[in-house]
């Protein structure tokens, strides 16, 4: 191990979500490695989102409720043990002794053994059928038993949840999504007794029971009676009996302090390690954090306070200062897809307050404010039914509102439609590090009422431009909020938006930019609308992209097919469809690179880059491509990649499919494909996904059974994941299904943005989309299918069609008036073997214009 | 075919008129690039037939690619936008229409002409001797 002489250990106990945040923010502020950390975990994984516990019952496999990366648990200076327990804390001899015996030494001991699940004591709480929603085991365990039981009694599985708080809610969405007819009992006369008021309850109650689950209130569950061993019935202390295969016991949580208390430290009277505003216990080298903790003398059930402990812990083992600030024990839920959000002094306990009730049983919304007693200053709030205005009102907490605090609560109020959910201090261009607060005051405040405006204003956008759909949305809002209107305007030669222009082309068969700039738009068009023309007759199947006035269109990429470089060389890609080429292949490739002194590069998407080609260099190159059997990789389009694969089932010992197969027929199929942004695919042969396949657009990951199919993700700028889509499918299927969602996308997306924020955009989300590309809720579907057909007909190599066009060819000549002298602006320094541009400085002083030790033609 | 351009500048009495290429070497709306006077100095037609003379080298990023940015127009002035950053110049006076959020620098011009269907383009006497 790496570890330096004097390197401490902390020993952490519980692998819950603030004990991973604490490593994290100890692990990426401790550049010396003074600790070195080893966490204890009882259950048999590393640290999982428990707050997205119930997407278990959506999603297929518990890795998907993974934090992050796996990258913390590869640190040398972090262990991690799984399924190990912590028995005995010795404070004398400093050490924890484990439920494995082994002994370990700590400097510091930080107790994150969050909380568990509160059974009540009534008979019969012990039967099989009788559940607890905390642990991926436990709800492994309850879908399991639903599934079984559905099969043994061939009939509906009925459930009820004890308790109608936040926890009991989400098991009851999860019984939902089980297909189990279920019922809430709660003891309390409302839901959420925590979190919302009566109002609030019976606003919440009438949406759910509209949702199908029964809602009991005012009701003490007094017995489970059971048959054979098996739930079959609840008893009530008042009312008629319920009859159940399946109960979950939803009624709160105790911390799990019991290692703290046999060592003597102190707990507080309804239990949690006491601590102080440090999160530190009376002893000096133990601290505790999260649901555990017992500070300003309550136990604290969200994760927000815990990640803010596990900050100051972090901060205070490397020295510093930090205090816990108290809790905002705000909160935003969508329970069973119902919003409700609680924040600030909700129940108006502060006195003198003054409510704001707007009730709409019909819409089955309800929403309060509670204000100071001169009715300006906002205190707290409660919204059922309908959160939007949360994000806008929850950081007015203590300020004044200003106007009518109504207004905030009607749907078409100022504050109805918040810019997203970003709060101000998240930085959205991070190349430039600009929040999004400064975006929103520069159109609030700086005047400014375009995007371009903007831009140059925070400089958001400037320089890798991957947030400018987000700086777009942000700015939008802000505008509107405003009262300007807001047009969707490509450019200034054009008022149709992106979409809408696909289809005014694609309707009227239209397919020169004069012809559409003279009947839809203005001017000779610019750097943003001709592009966009360019792809759409591209999309559209029109022929080549450099095929007569079609030339002008092009970006430079398009335009010389290759990938501009920031010293005005090029770099030349090959198409190796799936990542598989052969040992020819490879030096065929290696041969034009050496012939050419290029630089080579793997590229992330399984292929290989060949940098510093001069412009007329790049027919003679892909001349040779050509002639090896290679074709274009359109690398420099806005148009499909790569389809990455891991090796899959023909070699691999755990492949289930032949991953290879299928991404060299995608990739075969979509190649060409032009798209509002560039597409790229994965598939993995296996659920280990090493193609990482839900990093992309879409990926695809096989089954026992077949392919499940993933779209939406992306990595860059804001990594996503792709959202799982469809399931189970067969290879034709499956194919048919990426075909409709990627012309979907073709045809309806905007410029520059990537199937990710495409489907955030789309007017009801991914549900939206399946119901086109699998039910066809548009009867769209065959126009689609035949649209791609068109495409996988059309398809040739444009690069092989260039070199057979003498006329095509001489866009590629050096100068006009030289045609044999060659470009002197591009200088080269050798580094590691290979050429590389030379920096402005060694250009200054002469160093070396290319390679003196490599043979570099040029 | 002989157009008279209107971007030829009277008052250059130093300089001197050198031809470039022929008119129908240039596509509309596209650039070439010139070796002249030892600048690299690239050359646009615009779809109404004007042409114009622009440095090659793009000031923001100091390569040498001005001719492979893409012409269109912002109100009545014809442009060219850089195709590595794209910030935006009127071609006529080589004036930074659109910095991307950058200083604003300037592309430097030189006047141009067309006659007998011959693109030529004007170099300051200094220029035009050390023309090769
Ligand atoms: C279904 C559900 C939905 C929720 N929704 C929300 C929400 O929307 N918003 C919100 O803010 N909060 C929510 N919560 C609460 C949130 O999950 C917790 O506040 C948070 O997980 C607490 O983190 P923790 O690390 O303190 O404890 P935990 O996540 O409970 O982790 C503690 C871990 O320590 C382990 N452990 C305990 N004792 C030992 C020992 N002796 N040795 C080794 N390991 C030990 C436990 O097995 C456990 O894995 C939800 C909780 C659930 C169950
Ligand atoms: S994803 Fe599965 S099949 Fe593919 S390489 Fe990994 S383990 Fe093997």
């Amino acid at each position: 191990m790496l570890e330096a002489q004097d390197t401490q250990h902390l020993v952490v106990v519980g692998g819950g979500m603030v004990a991973r945040r604490l490593i994290d923010a100890l692990r990426s502020r401790d550049e010396a490695g003074r600790w070195s950390i080893t966490l204890l975990c009882e259950e048999p994984r590393a640290p999982y989102d428990r707050v997205a516990l119930t997407s278990y019952f959506t999603g297929r496999h518990p890795e998907d409720l993974a934090l992050g990366g796996q990258e913390l648990w590869d640190d040398p200076l972090v262990t991690l043990k799984r399924g190990v327990k912590a028995e005995v804390i010795d404070r004398d001899a400093k050490t924890v002794t484990t439920s494995g015996g082994a002994v370990l030494d700590y400097d510091a001991l930080v107790l994150a053994t969050g909380s568990y699940a509160a059974v009540p004591p009534v008979p019969g709480k012990d039967l099989r059928g009788a559940f607890v929603y905390r642990t991926i085991d436990d709800v492994a365990d309850l879908r399991a038993y639903v599934e079984k039981r559905r099969e043994d009694l061939d009939r509906p599985v009925r459930g009820a949840v004890v308790g109608g708080g936040l926890l009991g809610l989400e098991a009851a969405g999860a019984l939902q999504a089980l297909e189990v007819e279920s019922t809430v009992v709660e003891f309390a006369p409302r839901l959420m007794p925590l979190q919302v008021d009566d109002g609030g309850g019976e606003g919440l109650k009438r949406l759910i029971e509209g949702l199908g689950v029964t809602v009991r209130t005012s009701t003490a569950t007094s017995k489970i009676v059971g048959d054979r061993g098996t739930v079959s019935r609840m008893e009530f202390a008042e009312g008629p009996a319920l009859d159940v295969d399946v109960v979950v016991f939803a009624v709160g949580v105790r911390p799990r302090d019991e290692l703290a208390r046999e060592c003597g430290l102190e707990v507080g009277e309804r239990g949690g390690v006491i601590v102080d505003d440090a999160c530190a216990t009376a002893d000096p080298a133990i601290w505790a954090i999260g649901e555990v903790a017992n500070i300003g003398g309550r136990c604290l059930g969200l994760v927000a306070p815990g990640y803010t402990m596990a900050e100051i812990v972090a901060d205070r083992l490397l020295g510093g200062q930090g205090t816990f600030p108290g809790a905002d024990l705000s909160t935003k839920l969508k329970l069973l897809g119902v919003d409700v959000a609680s924040f600030g002094d909700a129940f108006a306990e502060e006195p003198g307050g003054l409510e704001v009730v707007i009730s709409d049983p019909v819409a089955g919304v309800y929403k309060k404010l509670v204000m100071s007693d001169d009715a300006r200053t906002l205190r707290g709030g409660i919204l059922v039914g309908d959160a939007s205005a949360y994000a806008a009102l929850r950081p007015m907490v203590g300020r004044e509102l200003g106007g009518d605090p109504a207004a905030y609560l009607l749907p078409e109020g100022a504050a109805a439609a918040p810019a997203g959910d970003l709060p101000d201090d998240a930085a959205v261009c991070s190349c430039n590090n600009v929040t999004a607060g400064e975006i929103r005051c520069s159109v609030t405040e700086g005047g400014c009422t375009d995007l371009a405006g903007v831009k140059a204003c925070t400089l958001a956008g400037t320089s890798c431009g991957s947030c400018l759909p987000l700086v777009k949305k942000l700015v939008t809002t802000e505008l509107e909020k405003s009262g300007v209107e807001v047009s969707n305007a490509l450019c200034e030669h054009f008022d149709l938006s992106r979409a809408q222009l696909f289809d005014v082309i694609r309707v009227q068969g239209l397919t020169t930019f004069s012809e559409i700039i003279s009947t839809h738009g203005r001017g000779r068009g610019c750097d943003i609308c001709k592009p966009v023309i360019g792809s759409i007759l591209a999309s559209l199947g029109t022929g080549h992209i450099l095929e007569g006035e079609r030339a002008t269109l092009q970006d430079t990429n398009d335009h010389v097919m290759a990938n501009l470089q920031k010293d005005g060389s090029y770099s030349v890609v090959p198409r190796i469809p799936g990542g598989e080429i052969t040992p020819e292949g490879l030096i065929a490739i290696g041969e034009v690179a050496k012939e050419f002194g290029l630089y080579t590069k793997i590229t992330g998407g399984q292929r290989i880059d060949l940098f510093g080609a001069r412009i007329d260099q790049l027919p003679t190159i892909w001349k040779r491509l050509v002639d090896q059997g290679f074709e274009s990789g359109h690398a420099y389009g806005k148009s499909l990649r790569t389809v990455k694969s891991c090796v899959g089932s023909t070699w691999c010992r755990y492949g289930v499919q032949d991953s290879v197969g299928l991404a060299i027929a995608l990739e075969l199929r979509y190649r060409g494909l032009r798209s509002p942004h560039k597409i790229k695919l994965g598939v993995s042969g296996c659920a280990r996904e090493c193609a990482e396949a839900r990093g992309k657009d879409v990926g695809v990951i096989a089954t026992d059974n077949g392919w499940n199919v993933y779209v939406g993700g992306n990595g860059g700028f804001t990594p996503k994941h792709a959202q799982l889509l469809a399931e189970d499918l067969d290879t034709e299927t499956l194919v048919g299904t990426i075909d409709r969602f990627l012309m979907y996308y073709v045809r309806t997306a905007d410029r520059l943005q990537r199937t990710a924020a495409w489907v955030d955009d789309h007017e009801g989300g991914l549900e939206a989309i399946r119901a086109v590309v699998i039910e066809d809720s548009l009867g769209i579907a065959a126009d689609l299918d035949a649209a791609m057909e068109t495409h996988v007909d059309a398809y040739e190599d444009e690069w092989a069609a260039a070199l057979a066009d003498p006329e095509k060819l001489r866009r590629f000549g050096s100068f006009v008036n030289a045609p044999d002298q060659v470009d002197d602006s591009l200088a080269y320094v050798a580094e590691r073997g290979q050429p590389r541009p030379a920096t402005p400085d060694e250009r200054t002083s002469g160093v070396l214009i290319a390679g003196t030790t490599l043979e570099v033609r040029r | 075919m002989t157009i008279d351009v209107a971007t030829e500048s009277p008052a250059l009495t130093s300089s001197t008129w050198i031809d470039v290429c022929r008119l129908e070497d240039l596509a509309p709306e596209r650039g070439v690039v010139a070796l002249m006077g030892g600048h690299q100095i690239a050359i646009f037609r615009t779809f109404a037939n004007d042409v114009y003379a622009v440095h090659q080298r793009d000031p923001f990023s100091g390569a040498f690619v001005m001719s492979r940015g893409i012409v269109g127009t912002r109100g009545d002035a014809p442009t060219v936008a850089s195709p590595m950053f794209k910030q935006v110049f009127d071609l006529r006076t080589g004036e930074c229409l659109d910095a991307v959020g950058k200083e604003p620098l300037s592309l430097r011009t030189w006047p141009t002409r067309v006659q007998d269907g011959v693109v030529h383009v004007a170099l300051a006497g200094a220029d035009a001797e050390e023309s090769p």
